[in-house]
């Protein structure tokens, strides 16, 4: 059953992300391309997926998932430097080749061989995250 | 084009849809780094097959497509040096900040999740900067 809803939401995903032009670099940098020649489609794209998400958490409340006890709880209000640095990273490689995680998987089937070269890399760069994490932000705190 | 903004509307409804499925189905937030994340890094073994048949299934659904619309470009950059430092760049980031455009800003920001506004603010300002140094001043994308 999990297994199926996973089946479901992926193909929802991968079918909008496609449909939407979401996969299409170009359309996400020149969306990102304030200053230059500005495409506004991804904020349709932002506003389509956030309006039925919006109804999912209203109808959330005081209810459950099918095969869960519980939604997933808010996070605690934490805004830290780690949300921020990572945020920032992030942006920059999506600005500089226009995909982030969820297009890039979804492309990698027809875009062609430049699609593996950045998802290959971005494994990589999620298999150091950790590293990264322990050596700029967790030197600091005390042991638990 | 005009019809454009239909498209991205319509695919936006998509991509709710499908993250409403996972929140419904399995109490699960959809964020596509940390599907992925999660299968590279060990946090997410519990749950591998979920992950992995949600990523099959994403990766599998534009093929299903693809032949039914006439010229699709993705526009991808030539440049490999620029394609690795940009994923890792993406892969460090979205892991560090624990999320990306699906997690924070489609799941978060409907919540009306404090990190996941904050977040999505910052990576598209980070973006916007990325577009303007690396295009207008140093042309090189």
């Amino acid at each position: 059953m999990r297994l199926l809803f996973s089946a479901l939401s992926g193909t929802l995903f991968g079918a909008g992300l496609f449909i939407s032009g979401m996969t299409d670099t170009a359309k996400v940098q020149g969306w990102l391309d304030i200053f230059g020649d500005w495409d506004p489609t991804l904020a349709f794209v932002m506003g389509g997926a956030i309006i039925p998400m919006f109804f999912a958490w209203r109808l959330a409340e005081g209810r459950r998932p099918v095969t869960q006890a519980y939604f997933p709880p808010k996070p605690p209000v934490e805004l830290d430097r780690r949300l921020a640095f990572g945020s920032v990273l992030f942006g920059m490689g999506w600005g500089l080749s226009g995909l982030c995680p969820g297009p890039a998987v979804a492309s990698l089937g027809y875009g062609g061989v430049m699609h593996w070269v950045f998802f290959a890399a971005m494994l990589v760069g999620m298999g150091l995250a950790p590293y990264v994490r322990a050596a700029l932000f967790e030197r600091a705190l005390p042991a638990e | 084009m005009q019809s454009e903004w239909l498209w991205g509307l319509g695919g936006g409804l998509l991509i709710g849809l499908g993250a409403a499925m996972l929140l419904w189905g399995n109490g699960k937030i959809m964020g596509a780094s940390g599907m992925v994340g999660g299968l590279i890094d060990g946090s997410g073994r519990s749950d591998w097959a979920e992950r992995a048949i949600f990523l099959i299934a994403t990766f599998a659904a534009p093929l299903v497509l693809y032949p039914l619309f006439t010229e699709v470009d993705t526009h991808i950059s030539s440049n490999w040096l620029v394609l690795i430092a940009a994923g890792l760049l993406v892969g460090i980031g979205t892991r560090i900040a624990n999320g990306c455009t699906s997690g924070h800003g489609v799941c978060g920001i409907s919540r009306f999740s404090l990190r996941g506004i904050v977040a999505t603010l910052i990576y598209i300002a980070a973006g916007g900067a990325s577009v303007l140094v690396f295009r207008h001043m140093l042309e090189a994308i």
